[in-house]
């Protein structure tokens, strides 16, 4: 435990560099995620259509969906031989990015849409009174909905964080290329060096844990 | 979420917007840097064995072949021999460096590997609990399996395997075979455990079951020195349990692979058969265990020092005589005649002879 700590303050580049590019990925695939899940939620929460309670039931299932399964199904439409070969994704960081993007879909559409379907349908109606079109509508409701979007922005990014299946299928857990904080505690548990994996895994639960902290802290105040 | 929140409450909804503003901008910036500092440098993805890996020699030889070729950028994907040679198929590795003559044969018979070389050798060994309930040490391997199993069938013993499709897991495989038991059946009885998993995650589970375990000399050093485990070894060397690597470049001309890097992949190959890359062999791990955790092949047949264990090699991993034959070279110019400058007439004169006929006949070789 002494030398975990040990190897946290020596400072070697290549544990910041494997925690840096942890942050990368799940962050760009986080906000990836977010250009289509909060369309998608937005819609799902606003308008009425057939199948809507459907859609919402499978995008609440696929947050569960394990991580090594569709690890698997991106890995074979990513590999050389598969339909999206040509790009030579695999093994690359953004493999990883759009795993984990399709990863926290379901996490971001579900939670934003309870939260957008929290808001007071009142306001809906004043925004429309007052004039508002149907976008202008949507923006004043995301607005008023915007922390609880913003947490579920959060979870997902923790989701993808900690993640390891898509990590490990997608990005081959490659030194100094895909190498992540999950894949690194893998590796260096199967190599023995338990000191190091401990090391790693209080890198990534302190990024995790003051992240959230950091979200909440400028929240409090106003609830 | 009630959905009324006041004026001051939207000043810190957007700071709170604002930190993760800042974390994606970071994560971003962080990103050029990473990208930025490898100027698209050529990639060359090697799938291998957990045993090369775990060990670190592949970090080692990393560093020193991109010191030497800088437009490379090598990455290894550690997997067992079974899956590396998977991915390769698929495409997704530009080349293999494995130890399972029975599937690199396959592998090559397949049309997807070229110009295969052996590179560097060692010994399995069996370890296990000091105690050694079932009495192997110093026994054979066939003899020691035997005991192992009655041992196991009274409850007093316990076997662990890779069960991962391995390289070590083919060899375990082929030595219950050479005592006329099949896993298949094995895997039924109590006493026979399989882990699934890479030689550490093994050794430490055998380590836990007081078991006995197949392994690659190097992985249990690497684990028993880390003091991971206190299993002793028990059953060393002997023919059947030696253990070849080998390597092969993907070929470019099978249609999986078409953008394998096949001008890499040949890079490779040849660093490894250089002196350098058989001197790198020869030195890791004699600093730490002071003995290498794989010897050279190459330096072993130039030395000629040991007749009988050059034998064992071909024995073990020639292919028709041969460690590549004729019809799975390409474009492999010099590579193979080589050899001749240290053959090993009167131990293998057959191979010697297909070595001199092909680099009289192909042009190229």
């Amino acid at each position: 435990m002494i030398r975990a700590i040990g190897l946290i303050l020596s400072g070697d580049p290549e544990v910041y560099r494997i925690a840096s590019l942890s942050l990368y990925t799940a962050g760009t695939g986080t906000l990836l995620s977010c250009t289509w899940s909060i369309p998608i939620s937005t819609v799902l929460a606003l308008r009425n259509f057939h199948g809507k309670r459907v859609l919402k039931g499978l995008f609440n299932a696929a947050i569960g969906i394990p991580t090594v399964a569709l690890g698997l199904y991106l890995y074979l439409v990513l590999s050389r031989s598969g339909p999206l070969g040509s790009f030579q994704f695999l093994y690359t960081p953004n493999a990883i990015i759009i795993g984990q993007s399709i990863l926290v879909s379901p996490i971001v559409v579900s939670f934003s849409a309870s939260a957008l379907e929290s808001v007071d349908p009142e306001l809906r109606d004043l925004a429309r009174t007052l004039g508002a079109s149907d976008l202008q509508t949507y923006g004043v409701i995301i607005k008023e909905a915007s922390w609880g979007v913003i947490l579920a922005v959060m979870a997902a990014f923790n989701r993808a964080f900690g993640e390891l299946g898509i990590a490990m299928m997608l990005g081959g857990n490659i030194r100094y290329v895909t190498r992540l904080l999950t894949t690194a505690i893998a590796l260096e548990t199967a190599r023995g060096e338990i000191a190091l994996s401990i090391a790693l895994s209080f890198i990534l639960l302190a990024i995790t844990v003051s992240v959230s902290v950091a979200v909440n802290l400028a929240r409090k105040p106003t609830s | 979420m009630t959905g009324r929140i006041s004026g001051p409450a939207m000043t810190k909804m957007q700071a709170s917007v604002l930190i993760v503003v800042i974390v994606g901008v970071g994560a971003v910036a962080m990103s050029a840097y990473l990208v930025l500092e490898v100027p698209a440098r050529q990639r060359l993805i090697v799938s291998t064995t957990t045993s090369l890996y775990e060990t670190g020699f592949l970090d080692e030889l990393k560093v020193k072949f991109e010191a030497k070729y800088s437009n490379l950028n090598v990455s290894f994907i550690s997997q067992g021999t079974g899956l590396a040679i998977q991915t390769a198929m698929r495409g997704d590795a530009d080349m293999i460096l494995v130890h399972d003559p029975a599937r690199e044969v396959q592998f090559l018979q397949g049309g997807y590997g070229v110009n295969r070389k052996i590179v560097a050798y060692n010994f399995f060994i069996m370890v296990g609990p000091s105690d050694d309930p079932a009495g192997i040490a110093g026994k054979s391997p066939a003899e020691a399996l035997n005991m192992i199993r009655s041992a196991g069938l009274d409850g007093a013993a316990i076997w662990v395997s890779r069960g991962d499709d391995s390289g070590t897991h083919s060899k375990e495989k082929s030595l219950w075979k050479s005592i006329a038991l099949d896993t298949k059946n094995l895997r039924r009885e109590r006493w026979y455990l399989e882990a699934g998993s890479g030689m550490t995650a093994t050794l430490k589970l055998a380590n836990e079951k007081r078991g006995y375990t197949l392994t690659d000399i190097g992985s249990y050093l690497l684990n028993f020195n880390n003091h991971n485990i206190d299993l002793v070894r028990l059953v060393e060397s002997g023919k059947s349990m030696l253990n070849v690597y080998s390597v092969i470049a993907g070929d470019p001309r099978n249609a999986n692979l078409t953008k394998a890097n096949f001008e890499g992949s040949m890079l490779l190959i040849r660093y490894l058969v250089s002196n350098e890359g058989q001197d790198l062999f020869a030195n890791f791990g004699v600093k730490d265990y002071s003995q290498p955790l794989f010897k050279p092949y190459l330096k072993l047949v130039e030395s000629n020092s040991d007749p009988e264990l050059i034998q064992w090699i071909h024995d073990l991993a020639f292919i028709d005589g041969s460690e590549c034959p004729d019809q799975y070279r390409y474009n492999a110019a010099g590579l193979y005649s080589m050899q001749l400058t240290a053959p090993v007439l009167g131990v293998a004169p057959f191979s010697v002879l297909r070595e001199i006929q092909s680099w009289i006949l192909s042009p190229k070789a």
